[in-house]
């Protein structure tokens, strides 16, 4: 069961072939056995879990199940899920039970989805290898010492290791892109303003999106079905209908034009990472595409521009955490200001200190129109250089990252990891829709190819993905750590 | 722009984020680096450019004023380090 796509897992189960009882007892098993050794969950919720699959085996016996009735999933623990410890991977929210739904955990819910818990993440979604957690590392089930990536790190190893079908993640500067490209699966950071940001726990708010990561762009379809659409409660979160993203998955790619933008192959590029990105996109072609070269001229402004909004943002965003409303509070504080710097000394991990440095400073007087009104106007030429390229190109395609997954432990220093997210960052900063597809290997690390399109233009993005896992296997390869009979 | 120590505890103090002057030192010395980086964003010509604050240039959309949400007080308090009578306890402000 644990190897099924979600869109085998809900025929299997319209068919009567097993329970979601059954599902859902089967991959809490495995995630008790497995996940001792990588470390994807921080919460896993069996009884809430059991409880949604008796409902949904009820709902589907009385003939009223859906297309996600029954169907296993997790979320990043970046979700406020109710009455369910929503942490963050901090300190500071450690104790945290929210008391509230984000409104995408809502919406699934009531399509009758299982949760099965909470994923593992980087601290407050700021990261790129889930190792700031603090709850522990996560490791990549395709190799036990390489980081999974991050910020949706322990999503993306639950997938890729069969322990739940699909998960919830968050990209706020590539979170679900890259951590799917080094664990071999599918994600899809949709536009931004297309899923409803309401209860998710902020970072950067102009850039955070959430989004599906499952096995494949089928699989993703369907979910966004479900995740998309207007919010009252979230006022970024566009009033625009929402297709049926799985409707236009067959259409064929004749006279699709693709664009290969010349600053996404230069230096810097792991040569097995070219390869790979470089043979997906011959495949493109046998399938009616043409490939031509384009240019986004300010790609190498955008990890700078990126790291003075995000910063500026989440300094304001973690302002609310204070030891008075929620969260942690240090012990015997000797007044108000004492009472706020301990609580966030102690309740806070390094790069969540770095940042918080970074973005206050950036926005203090004398320094803010230097920084952040500079890194504003950057991100408009940055949009605008996408806006260009798709009146040449239908879509534009490149590898999600650099390189393959880092080992664990590898303690790069911060800006070595952050020039890593330059082919993923742009995206944010135009609000632009992307996905990563498994593509290939680098020894035993996958490859993701990444496909960028225009705003508000999933259903296409998610069939051009969609056509290539028709024409591959790559998304079918399954880590040992996997096969692990237990 | 170099900075200083001064300028991190100066913004350690502003984010009310408790820094011991060993930890502001290691800061200064990150926080340096990652400003060389973004220094790269100065080399640009962006006269006349509006600044992007939202990637749709939306603007903050408004609602008719009425009250949507019912009190639910008790609710949220369940997850606060400490309130008495529907209040939060925070350390006395005023002698």
């Amino acid at each position: 069961m644990h190897d099924k796509t979600l869109t085998e897992l809900a025929r299997s189960l319209a068919a009567g072939e097993f329970s979601s009882r059954e599902l859902t007892q089967h991959l809490l098993g495995r995630t008790e056995r497995l996940d001792a050794t990588l470390n994807s969950f921080i919460t896993t919720t069996p009884e809430q879990a059991l409880a949604s699959a008796d409902a949904a085996d009820t709902a589907r016996s009385k003939g009223e199940a859906g297309p996600l009735s029954g169907l296993p999933l997790a979320y990043k623990d970046l979700l406020c899920t109710q009455g369910v410890r929503t942490t963050a991977g901090s300190r500071m929210l450690d104790n945290f039970i929210a008391p509230y739904n984000a409104t995408v955990v809502e919406k699934l819910a009531e399509s009758g989805t299982v949760s099965l818990g909470k994923t593992n993440l980087d601290e407050f979604a700021m990261g790129s290898t889930s190792e700031t957690s603090h709850s522990g590392p996560t490791k990549n089930p395709w190799d036990l010492t390489a980081v999974p990536g991050g910020s949706s790190g322990g999503s993306a190893a639950a997938v890729a290791a069969g322990l739940v079908p699909a998960a919830i993640g968050t990209d706020t500067g590539g979170s679900i892109r890259q951590p799917a490209a080094f664990c071999g699966i599918t994600g899809l950071k949709p536009t931004y303003g297309r899923v409803s940001r309401y209860g998710i726990i902020a970072y950067a708010s102009s850039l955070d999106q959430a989004g599906p990561m499952a096995r494949t762009a089928e699989d993703c379809a369907l979910l966004l079905s479900a995740m998309a659409g207007h919010d009252p409660r979230d006022s970024t979160c566009v009033a625009r209908g929402v297709p049926d993203y799985c409707a236009e998955l067959d259409a064929p790619l004749n006279g699709l034009k693709i664009g290969l933008p010349r600053e996404y192959f230069g230096a810097g590029l792991d040569p097995r990472v070219e390869a790979a990105v470089r043979e997906a996109i011959s495949v493109y072609e046998s399938l009616g595409a043409s490939v031509h070269e384009v240019s986004l001229p300010h790609t190498h402004y955008a990890v700078p521009a990126y790291y003075v909004i995000a910063p500026a943002e989440a300094s304001s965003n973690l302002s609310r955490y204070d030891g008075v409303r929620f969260g942690y509070r240090c012990d015997n504080p000797t007044d108000l200001i004492d009472l706020y710097k301990r609580t966030r000394a102690e309740g806070f991990g390094t790069e969540v200190k770095r940042r918080l440095l970074m973005g206050t400073h950036t926005l203090s007087e004398g320094f803010f129109d230097a920084y952040y009104k500079k890194a504003q106007q950057v991100r408009r030429l940055i949009r605008q250089d996408f806006l260009d390229a798709f009146e040449e190109v239908d879509v534009l395609m490149g590898p999600t990252t650099p390189t393959p997954a880092f080992d664990l432990g590898a303690n790069m220093d911060p800006v070595s990891l952050y020039l890593q997210e330059v082919y993923t960052i742009p995206a944010n900063l135009a609000g632009i829709p992307g996905i990563s597809v498994p593509a290939g290997m680098a020894g035993k690390r996958p490859v993701g190819l990444q496909i960028l399109s225009s705003h508000f233009t999933e259903a296409r993005l998610l069939n051009i993905a969609h056509q290539f896992q028709q024409a591959t296997d790559w998304h079918r390869q399954r880590p040992a750590f996997a096969e692990e009979t237990l | 722009m170099a900075l200083e120590h001064a300028d991190v505890q100066r913004a350690a103090h502003l984010a009310r984020l408790g820094l011991t002057d060993n930890e502001a030192a290691g800061y200064v010395d990150d926080l340096g680096r990652i400003l060389e980086m973004v220094d790269k964003l100065q080399s640009l010509n962006t006269e006349g450019i509006a600044p992007l604050a939202h990637p749709l240039d939306a603007t903050q959309r408004l609602r008719a004023d009425e009250v949507t949400e019912k009190d639910q007080r008790d609710h949220f308090q369940h997850c606060a380090p400490a309130v008495a009578d529907g209040l939060y306890l925070v350390p006395r402000v005023v002698e």
